[in-house]
């Protein structure tokens, strides 16, 4: 028989070893699910974890990586401030996506500028429209005390729908000859958002993902605002009693993730997408959630977390194309990574006693 | 009885039908929170029976297997939920999450050589004569077994909750688990069983999408419907019979704008498809503000771990 015993502090060591925990669990876990569908289990790995860097192909993959960690990243470190405080922003996609159409809407209406203002004016909108549709559950939670949970969700499906309007309406291209989707950004060179580095596949999505990771990490660890945000999750009562105001901390929270979130859609759209379709969002919102637990809401921890997710992307298209692993295996592999990474948390806050040899008494 | 092209008497006959599968999820969810878990991993939950009663009711030939298949699917998934919150006490928000994260995966995993396949059909309950009573016999007496199950359950629900023995321990485990456990119930075996029902409920309700309501496979089937039973039970206040009249009104909705959409109505298909979502918003907001009622019945211990340090 074995017991929990509550840690009187956090362990150090375990909060770090955690995350490395849980991708090994995950990596034996889906080998298992991958051996369960046909594949040599460690042929798979290897394509997903090794090649991209260090395979034939690795010269373009690895540019790859930044242009899916960017979005991540950006989106995981809003979503981190807010978990830390216990606000609960899941509906990232629906602001990544009303981001991408206000930011795209912007340099739209100006076609074909040549100005140099269009970027910076469609950075802003961008992160407005994010904003915006992160608002509207804040606003009810702290007006309302509706659960923020529910409504940013709901919104998701709400703003798929505004999405295929634009691409199918009122942000179709007028010379696509009636298909679907937007002019393409590629052909627009004053509203493109260009590869910096050749090759290296950063782009200002990337950069603005860096900058986020440093004022994120000097906010909790500097600022009275990112102390006020982690003593409002750990301590809620003793927030109180420092002063903090629930609702200013809910608006800010959100506010910053979804206008974070708008970035990433603007520059995703704008970039590495190419114009608004119904399908240019790739789920990046919700993957943000497991990037966010994977860093352990914790800037720095975020950046790697979301290269590693990065690379289960890249690895996983590269599996399903050479060796036939069906796209929804990653899926699921990234979701049982999240299982494994909150699972094995107990051991930071939990030491294991055996109780075999020992008085039961008092136990239970 | 016709309005604007809908017939009101199928209209009330295919929103009973449409509310089946939030019906069952919302009342199995309402039944966790009781106990004190919010699980957050309906749809997954959902999605997994969806695709787990496909399989079974294809494989077998028989919808009633397939309801089970679903069921079984459903708690499987919630087993992994109560391990990792029970038992590793994870956060539940966060777990919830990535169980639909996961079962939205799992689920396309295990359906890619299932598209386009018919499932066997459900039928109707045999009710002979009384089928033909005009109006009552199209409402009343032309479902399926499940549109009545889910009926029961709720009477079912409201009865084990309100009267019964099991009923107070559930509740006692959701208001106070301290206090609960402080008798001698085992607090957290009595949430892993709760989870499981709610898992099992959820599983049975996406069976039900994808054998009776679509009738086929296709990835995202459930489309954000365990969601909605999330939202039904704060509108029902924790109460089984306002889940029903919360999962009656969001069918009716759903199969309103669907009727909408199928009668060339002047208002665009696109903002019909988004009302289900939008007033869920709504109402919500309704049942949340106020003089606060709905938080006020919320079960005290919703949310919170329980481990026993004694």
């Amino acid at each position: 028989m074995i017991r929990l015993e509550k840690r009187p502090n956090p362990s150090r060591f375990w909060l770090y070893a955690t995350p490395v925990v849980a991708v090994a669990l995950t990596m034996i876990a889906g080998g298992l699910m991958f051996a369960a569908l046909g594949k040599n289990p460690f042929e798979v790995i290897r394509t997903i974890f090794w090649d991209p860097l260090f395979g034939e192909f690795a010269w373009y993959l690895r540019g790859q990586l930044l242009v899916k960690a960017g979005p991540l990243v950006l989106i995981a470190v809003g979503l981190s401030l807010g978990f830390r405080a216990g606000i609960w922003n899941i509906g990232a996609e629906g602001q990544y996506i009303m981001g991408a159409i206000c930011g795209a809407g912007v340099g739209l209406a100006f076609y074909p500028t040549e100005s140099r203002l269009i970027f910076p004016l469609m950075i802003l909108a961008g992160a407005f429209g994010g904003w915006v549709w992160a608002m509207i559950p804040a606003i009810l939670k702290t007006r309302f005390n509706t659960n923020e949970i529910l409504v940013s969700l709901m919104l998701v499906y709400v703003a798929q729908t505004i999405l295929a309007m634009a691409s199918t309406g009122f942000l179709r291209n007028p010379e696509g000859a009636g298909f679907p989707g937007s002019r393409n950004f590629s052909s627009y060179p004053a509203a493109q958002n260009p590869e910096l580095i050749a090759g290296s596949g950063l782009h200002w999505g990337g950069v603005a993902a860096l900058a986020v990771v440093v004022l994120a990490y000097v906010l909790l660890q500097k600022h009275i605002l990112g102390f006020q945000i982690k003593l409002a999750g750990q301590a809620p009562r003793a927030a109180r009693f420092h002063g903090v105001n629930p609702a200013t901390l809910v608006v800010l929270c959100m506010g910053i993730s979804g206008a974070l979130a708008g970035l990433a859609g603007m520059f995703e759209v704008t970039g590495p997408a190419g114009q608004i379709s119904i399908d240019f969002n790739s789920g990046y919102g919700f993957t943000a959630i497991i990037v966010a637990f994977l860093g352990r809401l914790n800037p720095v921890g975020i950046l790697l977390g979301g290269l590693l997710m990065a690379l289960t992307y890249i690895g996983g298209e590269m599996a399903s194309t050479n060796l036939g692993l069906p796209s929804s295996a990653i899926q699921a592999f990234q979701g049982m990574l999240l299982f494994f990474l909150l699972g094995v948390d107990v051991l930071t806050n939990f030491r294991i006693r055996s109780l075999i040899g020992r008085s039961t008494t008092g136990a239970r | 009885m016709d309005i604007g092209g809908i017939n009101l008497v199928v209209l009330v006959a295919s929103l009973m039908v449409a509310a089946v599968p939030i019906l069952l999820a919302a009342l199995g969810e309402l039944v966790v929170e009781k106990a004190g878990v919010l699980n957050l991993g309906v749809e997954g939950m959902m999605i997994m029976g969806a695709i787990c009663g496909f399989i079974t009711a294809v494989g077998t030939g028989s919808p009633l297997l397939g309801f089970l298949g679903g069921a079984l699917g459903g708690m499987v998934l919630s087993l992994v939920f109560a391990f990792l919150t029970q038992v590793l006490l994870a956060n539940q928000v966060a777990t919830g999450l990535a169980l639909t994260l996961f079962g939205l995966g799992l689920s396309s995993l295990m359906g890619q050589n299932y598209n386009g396949i018919k499932p066997p059909l459900t039928g109707a309950v045999p009710f002979g004569p009384l089928r033909d009573i005009p109006v009552l016999g199209r409402i009343v007496f032309s479902h399926d077994w499940v549109v009545y199950f889910s009926v029961a359950m709720v009477v079912l629900l409201w009865w084990v909750l309100k009267a019964t023995r099991l009923g107070l321990i559930i509740r006692a485990v959701g208001e106070s688990h301290e206090a609960a456990h402080a008798l001698g119930y085992k607090v957290n075996r009595i949430r892993l069983g709760a989870i499981a029902f709610g898992g099992a409920m959820a599983g049975m309700g996406g069976a039900y999408v994808s054998l009776v309501r679509v009738p086929q496979w296709v990835d995202g089937i459930t489309a954000g419907a365990g969601w909605i039973a999330l939202a039904i039970v704060v509108f029902a206040s924790w109460k089984p019979w306002r889940a029903l009249i919360g999962a009656y009104l969001f069918g009716g909705i759903s199969v309103l704008q669907l009727n909408l959409q199928a009668a060339g109505s002047a208002i665009p298909v696109e903002y019909l498809s988004m009302s289900p979502y939008l007033i869920t918003i709504l109402v919500l907001v309704i049942m949340s503000s106020g003089r606060g009622r709905a938080a006020l019945n919320a079960p005290a211990a919703l949310g919170q771990n329980f481990h026993a340090a004694r």
